[in-house]
């Protein structure tokens, strides 16, 4: 079990300190796989950094604490502060970008063992590394190659490999196929399930595709201008959200064969810098009220596991049932006037919000 | 019918590599696509990277010329032999869309001098024709005048930006826009106003739009027609709900298959992703 006591994650820059993860508690069970989906600029890969406990200048983790419920060698509990030893042993990270993440003048096998070239088990290792990028369906001269001969998904999974190679408890991927096309990436969301089957760790995957989270996870956090509003199991996330903000995430990109008209998210996420009283989803939200605007919601848990932070929770499944009764596309836009009502609003609603 | 477009043995050819190491890549392999309807349409271009479909928007805007056969858009030679339109006339008909608004406009340059400029040497309007049309092209998209004059493009948002160069595009009230991935740079929750906002243009300024993405579930909610392309070929061409509803093509099939969609789940095969076993991994941990 990962245990997040009230993070919060710090920006020092020109203008001052900015909170971009701001008093984040969440308790992730070992052997799942949580997703974290928002806007950007959310704080998501903010949190992501903390949870990797790579924290440097400009960013530091000024209050709260991780515990990551193991120990290290010595016995001592691994949190933010000595992580950075079990990096890539028990902890370790795909990134997005497989392209600058590798060393573009260094064979790639050279990459993955990174030993003194004396050693005399490197070529042991090197055997074992062929054999594991086999299994993970590349072929075992591709680690021969530098990282430019290989195609995007191949380099993915070999971020994949190198990221899984020690077996860590923790595997954190900070939207590891955005760059990818759709057929690629299912093979390597593929590949990251059957990794987890196979050793049962815990993966922590930040993505914006709202699709890719519904396949994947089995748990998901929504977070929204720095804060936690939902955390729930994914399958209550998408099937019963508890916080509109939620719903209209998931309900903001069309799918196939699902003709309802949908409009997008209006408006703007709050600056960070100077956040709004209360809610901070209040002034894009269908059913904020006064309370909303002065008092902030907690994070409570309103069914067994399921935690959202509104006050007016029990009505999301109505905004639900209304959204789920959209007019069709093709109605509306056949009846012109109605169609440019509903662009121009919330055309009109981003520009209140600047 | 009118023509709305039409591609003839469309190829594109292009040579890399130096005298010794010769590589050719065939960008568009014989392209042959015909959309005729009376009424705008929106059609969307798919495929995955690679395939060719950045490459026919190009050659169809004339920033790249086709090395056989040729494009038409309304029955006019746009790119290849028997091209006769200037530039300007030219755009007056056709115009883009890119995808990183950030990169299409200069830093260093506002915004509305672009628009003023396309207004003035493309519309061939005059002062104060070009500012209507620049106030009435902006207001069409939830911009006003007053907020975009005299500001650089890092002083707005790129969903804001990116409605600021589809109103550009409209001064000239072109017959057909090409948008090349128009929404992949903004946030995903904000996709839909500007999804939403072309089919409103279709309807008002009845303006075609070749819509170029690979994104199939907006191609789906918004086109008309879609052609799929895969290696430099259209492998499949149709009315967007049917061809997406019933893929025909094995390809479109596979790519259908690949969309992580919120209504069923991938069947996951059997299959053992191995590795160390938890003693190998221990060992060789240093």
């Amino acid at each position: 079990m990962i245990r997040l006591n009230n993070v919060v994650g710090t920006y020092t820059t020109q203008r001052g300190t900015v909170n971009a993860v701001e008093d984040v508690s969440l308790e992730i069970p070992r052997g799942i796989t949580l997703g974290i989906a928002g806007e950007s600029g959310c704080g998501k890969s903010t949190l992501m950094k903390v949870l990797y406990g790579d924290l440097g200048f400009p960013l530091a983790l000024s209050s709260g604490s991780v515990d990551y419920g193991f120990r290290d060698e010595h016995g001592q509990a691994v949190t933010s502060q000595n992580i950075q030893k079990e990096w890539f042993k028990r902890i370790s990270y795909i990134p997005q970008s497989s392209m600058s993440s590798l060393n573009p003048v260094v064979r790639i096998r050279d990459q993955f063992v990174d030993f003194p070239s004396t050693s005399k088990n490197k070529a042991q290792v090197l055997e074992l590394v062929r054999s594991y990028v086999q299994k993970l369906g590349l072929p075992p001269e591709s680690i021969d190659a530098y990282a430019h001969q290989l195609s995007g998904g191949m380099r993915q999974r070999i971020m994949v490999a190198m990221a899984t190679f020690f077996r860590p408890e923790i595997i954190l991927a900070d939207e590891p196929t955005t760059a990818l096309d759709v057929v690629v990436q299912k093979g390597i969301l593929l590949l990251l399930m059957e990794v987890q089957q196979e050793m049962k760790n815990t993966i922590v995957l930040v993505s914006h595709d709202m699709g890719v989270h519904y396949q994947i996870t089995h748990k998901m956090l929504i977070m929204y201008a720095a804060k936690a509003v939902e955390y729930a199991d994914t399958d209550a996330v998408f099937g019963q959200p508890l916080h509109p903000y939620t719903l209209m995430l998931t309900n903001s990109l069309p799918t196939i064969g699902d003709d309802r008209a949908r409009q997008g998210l209006p408006g703007h996420p709050p600056s960070l810098w100077n956040p709004p009283q209360g809610c901070r989803f209040a002034p894009r939200c269908p059913l904020a009220t006064d309370r909303c605007r002065v008092h902030e919601p907690p994070l409570v848990e309103h069914q067994p596991g399921h935690f959202s932070a509104c006050h007016y929770a029990e009505n999301v499944p109505e905004l639900k049932a209304s959204l789920d009764q959209a007019p069709k596309l093709s109605d509306i836009v056949e009846n012109a006037p109605m169609f440019s009502d509903i662009v121009g609003s919330a055309l009109k609603v981003d520009e209140v919000a600047q | 019918m009118k023509t709305i477009l039409k591609t003839e043995h469309l190829n594109k050819v292009y040579r890399l590599g130096s005298f010794t190491r010769k590589v050719s890549i065939n960008a568009l392999n014989d392209v042959n696509l015909t959309i005729t309807s009376d009424e705008p349409v929106i059609v969307s271009l798919v495929g995955e990277s690679g395939s060719g479909k950045t490459t026919l928007a190009k050659t169809i805007l004339r920033l790249v010329e086709p090395t056989s056969g040729k494009a038409m858009v309304y029955d006019r030679v746009v790119a290849g032999k028997g091209q006769k339109q200037g530039k300007t006339e030219f755009l007056r008909t056709v115009q883009p869309i890119f995808q990183n608004p950030f990169e299409a406009f200069s830093r260093y340059r506002t915004i509305d001098s672009y628009l003023y400029e396309t207004a003035t040497r493309v519309a061939r309007l005059g002062k104060d024709a070009a500012i209507q049309a620049m106030e009435e092209a902006l207001a069409s998209v939830g911009l006003e005048y007053q907020d975009v004059r005299g500001k650089y493009p890092n002083q707005f948002s790129g969903g804001e930006l990116q409605r600021a160069s589809i109103a550009r595009a409209l001064i000239p009230r072109p017959s057909l826009i090409v948008a090349d991935e128009p929404v992949s740079m903004i946030d995903a929750s904000r996709r839909m106003i500007i999804i939403n906002l072309f089919l409103l243009l279709k309807q008002k300024y009845k303006t075609s739009f070749l819509y170029i993405t690979h994104d199939l579930a907006t191609a789906y909610y918004i086109s008309d027609y879609i052609a799929v392309m895969h290696h430099g070929s259209i492998v499949e061409f149709g009315q967007a709900k049917q061809v997406l509803s019933s893929p025909q093509h094995e390809y479109t099939q596979l790519l259908l298959d690949s969309i992580p969609t919120l209504t069923h789940k991938w069947v996951q095969q059997p299959h053992s992703a191995g590795g160390l076993t938890p003693e190998e991994a221990s060992n060789t941990r240093r």
